[in-house]
């Protein structure tokens, strides 16, 4: 078993990074080559704020459309994905500062991750 | 103009914002949201949104190649993020009180201060001074490498840099963008760490600042999936290019010109603003 030295974590940190982003953006694409095909004709319209359908607006709500595979549902699926590339880094590190016994870092990491974890289930309109 | 012409038309706009805004490391953001608004007629509030999530992609995608080079230092960063995330949390609650006119006034003044702090001479100050007893303790004080091998250094002023990273997740929140200038001021001016390892860590911070008010605004409705799809592949795809260009060649009239497109768009902001046509 290898040390969890910095220089360790750091390299582990790089490649979720580097492959949490592919992969959202390999999902927004897939869902947005789906609506394009299906709705490319139609006309945009966001001058007026009206804000999402409630659907899109919580974790929940995107899993079920995504998985019935509504494109609007599917790349807000992708960028659900994207948003949890941060929360996983911070996740992980965690666990990495648990592992070098650093219960400094181990409390501080703990305290951002509780910051993320409330904007995204628990920061309502 | 359709769906299909009009993703378009954004994606290339995004390609461009993430191109220049990796050279002049500006960020994407800058210009996203007043290429939106003012070229596209997009609501501020769905622009801020689509922003939002390309400054995640782009800093994750980027702080991959940057922790490999050990710059970044993962303990400043993440003590700090206590503040910009609160910040960011602050931030978004505060937009969603805010007249879009309001919103787009801060960003016309950010803006300006933008141009202002990507023009001015950076040089490498190495800390003489004793760190600050605080930053010891909590391990901040690192090295990183340079051509005669790694050289150490000390962290200055840890209450004041996180203060000030209080403000940066604020502006992030509120306006949708990755607010690295600030982050950038408070390491490298503030607490006084070398200026290649603030630039790398404040692109470390940005996506979890972004994470935290991407959750109010995904609640809020501000995230339209067809509106930020071509905006975060576009500036991921262009922020990518720039970094590829960047270790080649650093221009110096590109910066200039880039600046004097986001002092344009400031004026523009702020007027559209004041007289409420956003």
């Amino acid at each position: 078993m290898h040390a969890w030295t910095d220089e360790r974590v750091e390299r582990v940190i790089g490649a979720l990074l580097r492959w949490g982003v592919i992969l959202a953006a390999a999902v927004v694409l897939a869902g947005g080559a789906v609506y394009l095909a299906r709705h490319g004709s139609t006309i945009p319209e966001y001058r007026v704020f009206r804000g999402e359908p409630s659907d899109l607006r919580n974790v929940s709500g995107i899993m079920t459309d995504a998985v019935s595979w509504h494109s609007r549902g599917l790349i807000q699926f992708g960028l659900l994905l994207l948003i949890a590339v941060p929360v996983a880094r911070v996740a992980f590190s965690v666990v990495a500062f648990a592992l070098q016994r650093d219960r400094t870092y181990v409390v501080v990491t703990l305290i951002v991750l509780a910051v993320l974890l409330y904007s995204l289930t628990r920061a309502g309109p | 103009m359709n769906s299909l012409g009009f993703s378009l038309l954004v994606g290339l706009g995004s390609v461009a914002a993430g191109f220049l805004g990796s050279l002049t490391g500006l960020g994407g953001g800058v210009v996203i949201v007043p290429l939106l608004a003012l070229v596209f007629g997009v609501d501020i509030r769905y622009a801020i949104g689509a922003s939002l999530v390309s400054v995640i992609a782009t800093s994750s995608g980027a702080a991959a190649a940057y922790v490999k080079e050990g710059y970044s230092n993962l303990r400043i960063g993440m003590f700090l993020e206590i503040a910009t995330t609160i910040g960011a949390l602050a931030g978004a609650f505060l937009a969603a009180r805010m007249s879009p006119s309001a919103i787009a006034v801060i960003f016309g003044v950010v803006l300006f201060y933008s141009a202002y702090l990507s023009n001015r001479s950076r040089p490498e100050h190495p800390s003489t001074a004793r760190p600050d007893p605080l930053a010891t303790s909590l391990r901040m004080d690192s090295t990183y490498p340079t051509a005669d091998g790694p050289r150490s250094y000390g962290v200055q002023n840890v209450p004041g840099g996180f203060g000030l990273m209080f403000v940066a997740g604020g502006l992030s929140g509120l306006l949708g963008i990755g607010s690295g200038a600030v982050k950038v001021l408070a390491m490298d001016r503030v607490m006084r760490i070398p200026f290649k390892v603030s630039t790398t860590t404040s692109n470390f911070m940005i996506g979890v600042t972004a994470a935290a008010s991407a959750g109010v605004y995904l609640s809020r409705g501000y995230i339209d999936p067809v509106l930020a799809m071509p905006v975060m592949l576009g500036v991921l795809a262009g922020s990518m290019l720039g970094a590829v260009v960047l270790t080649r060649a650093r221009s110096r009239i590109l910066r200039t010109v880039f600046s004097l497109v986001i002092l344009a768009l400031g004026v523009e902001l702020i007027y559209n603003g004041l007289t409420g046509r956003l």
